[in-house]
């Protein structure tokens, strides 16, 4: 029981030590320099501009919610695709049925226009 | 492995229609919109068809995740029969509240396919599935009268709870696989009675289970929900909601404990003795202050769970465990057709921008619309349990499978329980009939007038002769 999780007791104080020990290394020996844009808040990289309250669209949303829609199917699309040989054709029957299921889905939504952006 | 989709194929029918109708409904004009409702209830009729032909068809399918029985038939020919109820109840409301979509009609078949699912489920996984199946629409449903803020708020305090109730479900299964490492009911069983289960965790598991289902259910102390959400959701949804959901919840209860857990009797029927006990007191007790005749239907909603968790107590005992599962499911049917009757009689009487739900709105249109008034008489009897109607020999038969198992105190309270609900039943009638009020005009409209109708005289005849009914129900045995 316990020799069969102690890699991942092992996996986990290593992670542990690694988060304090690498950051307090740098802190000890790395150099430090100030300079203005350090301060400035990250914007990916780009030059911020606006105020940082402002509202952002939550459009993106419709999308993310098709992603992980269609990101779950993956999911369950492997595990299948694994064992497909053994299962045969009435699992590729029942796979069909649950893509049809997800397939009815996305034209519902493309219809309803969920994909157009404006 | 072999596919046989037949044990399923009221289920397939429906959600096979739910899925055309989501596409068909996109792609059809305007002008054929009415083609949605009256292709759902013609899909819900060759489903009701179907199922009706699987009667006396013992069978396991699908590698033994479902099972086909008397029971599920019976279970299922109610769910059909409040979908198309529902339909009637929605059809006129849901064009004049100006939230006619056609995707009303595909959620509720949704949801029905997952209450045909749900009777059907021999493993846990598939009550869980079935059980989410029936819910997800069911929040959709709550929210549709959107932008209007009570039922938004409604969608969202049901989609909460409910996701924290099938979290506790399925923490529950979780349990129950860890202690025997089975999710299918007889696996479960068999590990249980081999002794190689891990009993505490098995007690917990089927805790947990208890109170996700009772959720479903309206139980109390898990009710809370129940009336914030049937007054806020759309009315023609409340009705579904009550009768549907509630009955799902008890199917679900009855052929889990029933097939699984007699072994664990002994720690649990304690619990559900308790639970009954409070949950006709409290619905009922709660009942009376309400002004709202939606939420006094919905507190009447949850004392009526608790009658039916009374004849549920003795689940342990195999000698009459046969005649507690004829009454109770007998007393789903009964409460589904005085349920739909008075829902109907709400719908109806329901004015623009959600007036004329108080209960002092009813003032003389008992005077106005005798029809209507003798109807709502009718359910509301129904409900206390008086004679001649149909509630009173769906009480009569619970109170005596009750006191068959010995529970004699619970059937005092059960008693006592029904004596308080007799004052708020009566006082809806007494003020259709006594008082005089503003002039409130009932929506006529031949699908309504023919639900009410249908329903009023479904409890007086069948009250008449309650005899092929509860024989159907006697005969919708579990196979164990």
């Amino acid at each position: 029981m316990v020799n069969e999780f102690l890699p991942i007791g092992v996996l986990i104080i290593l992670a542990v030590a690694l988060a304090i020990v690498v950051p307090t290394l740098g802190y000890l020996f790395g150099p430090r320099r100030y300079v203005p844009a350090k301060s400035r808040p990250y914007e990916s990289g780009m030059t911020p501009f606006g105020p940082g309250t402002r509202r952002v669209s939550v459009r993106y949303y419709m999308i993310a919610v098709l992603f992980i829609l269609f990101d779950v199917e993956v999911v369950f699309f492997l595990p299948w695709a694994v064992v497909f040989k053994e299962l045969g054709v009435p699992a590729l029957i029942e796979m069909g049925l649950f893509a049809l299921v997800v397939v009815v889905g996305l034209v519902y939504a493309w219809k309803k226009g969920a994909l157009e952006w404006e | 492995m072999t596919l046989d989709f037949t044990p399923i194929l009221p289920f397939m029918i429906v959600a096979g229609a739910a899925l055309a109708l989501l596409v068909l409904d996109l792609f059809w004009p305007v002008r054929l919109k009415w083609l949605t409702p009256l292709l759902a209830a013609a899909s819900l009729l060759a489903a009701l068809v179907v199922e009706l032909g699987q009667a006396n068809y013992l069978r396991a399918g699908l590698s033994n995740m479902v099972i086909i029985d008397n029971f599920s038939v019976f279970a299922n020919a109610i769910f059909i029969c409040s979908g198309i109820a529902a339909i009637a109840l929605a059809y006129d409301y849901i064009q004049r509240t100006g939230i006619n979509h056609g995707e009303y009609y595909v959620l509720m078949l949704f949801s029905i396919s997952g209450m045909l699912l749900m009777s059907t489920a021999a493993d846990l996984i598939i009550v869980f599935l079935a059980l989410e199946l029936l819910s997800v629409p069911l929040y959709v449903l709550t929210g549709f009268a959107r932008p209007r803020l009570d039922s938004e708020e409604a969608a969202l305090k049901y989609f909460l709870l409910g996701a924290f109730s099938s979290g506790v479900l399925l923490y529950g299964i979780a349990l129950l696989y860890g202690a025997t490492s089975y999710t299918s009911l007889h696996g479960i069983l068999s590990a249980v009675s081999r002794g190689t289960a891990d009993m505490p965790l098995v007690v917990v598991g089927a805790a947990f289970l208890l109170v996700g289902v009772a959720f479903k259910g309206g139980v109390v102390p898990f009710h809370m929900w129940a009336p914030d959400v049937y007054q806020g959701a759309p009315t023609s949804v409340t009705g579904f909601m009550s009768v549907g959901a509630k009955a799902a919840g008890f199917v679900a209860l009855l052929r889990i404990f029933v097939v699984a857990f007699p072994p664990v009797a002994v720690e649990l029927t304690s619990v559900m003795n308790f639970l009954a006990s409070l949950t006709m007191l409290i619905g009922n007790i709660a009942a009376i202050g309400q002004r709202n005749i939606k939420r006094m239907l919905a507190y009447s909603g949850i004392a009526q769970a608790g009658y039916m968790l009374m004849a549920f107590v003795p689940f342990g005992n195999k000698a009459i465990i046969n005649d507690s599962v004829a009454s109770m499911i007998f007393y789903l049917a009964v409460y589904a057709i005085a349920s739909f009757g008075a829902w109907a009689v709400v719908v109806a009487v329901e004015q623009a921008e959600g007036r004329g739900l108080d209960i002092d709105d009813y003032a003389g249109l008992g005077r106005r619309y005798p029809l209507l008034g003798v109807a709502m008489l009718i359910f509301m009897l129904s409900f206390i349990g008086l004679p001649p109607t149909l509630g009173f020999w769906g009480k009569f038969y619970l109170f005596r499978s009750v006191i068959e198992g010995n529970y004699i105190v619970l059937a005092l309270v059960g008693m006592l329980a029904s004596l308080i609900s007799a004052y708020y039943y009566l006082r809806v009638v007494v003020m259709m009939f006594l008082h005089d009020g503003a002039n409130i005009t009932v929506r006529r409209n031949w699908l309504l007038s023919g639900l009410v109708g249908v329903s009023a005289l479904a409890v007086l005849l069948l009250g008449l002769m309650p005899g092929p009914l509860f024989q159907m129900a006697a005969d919708a045995l579990l196979r164990l």
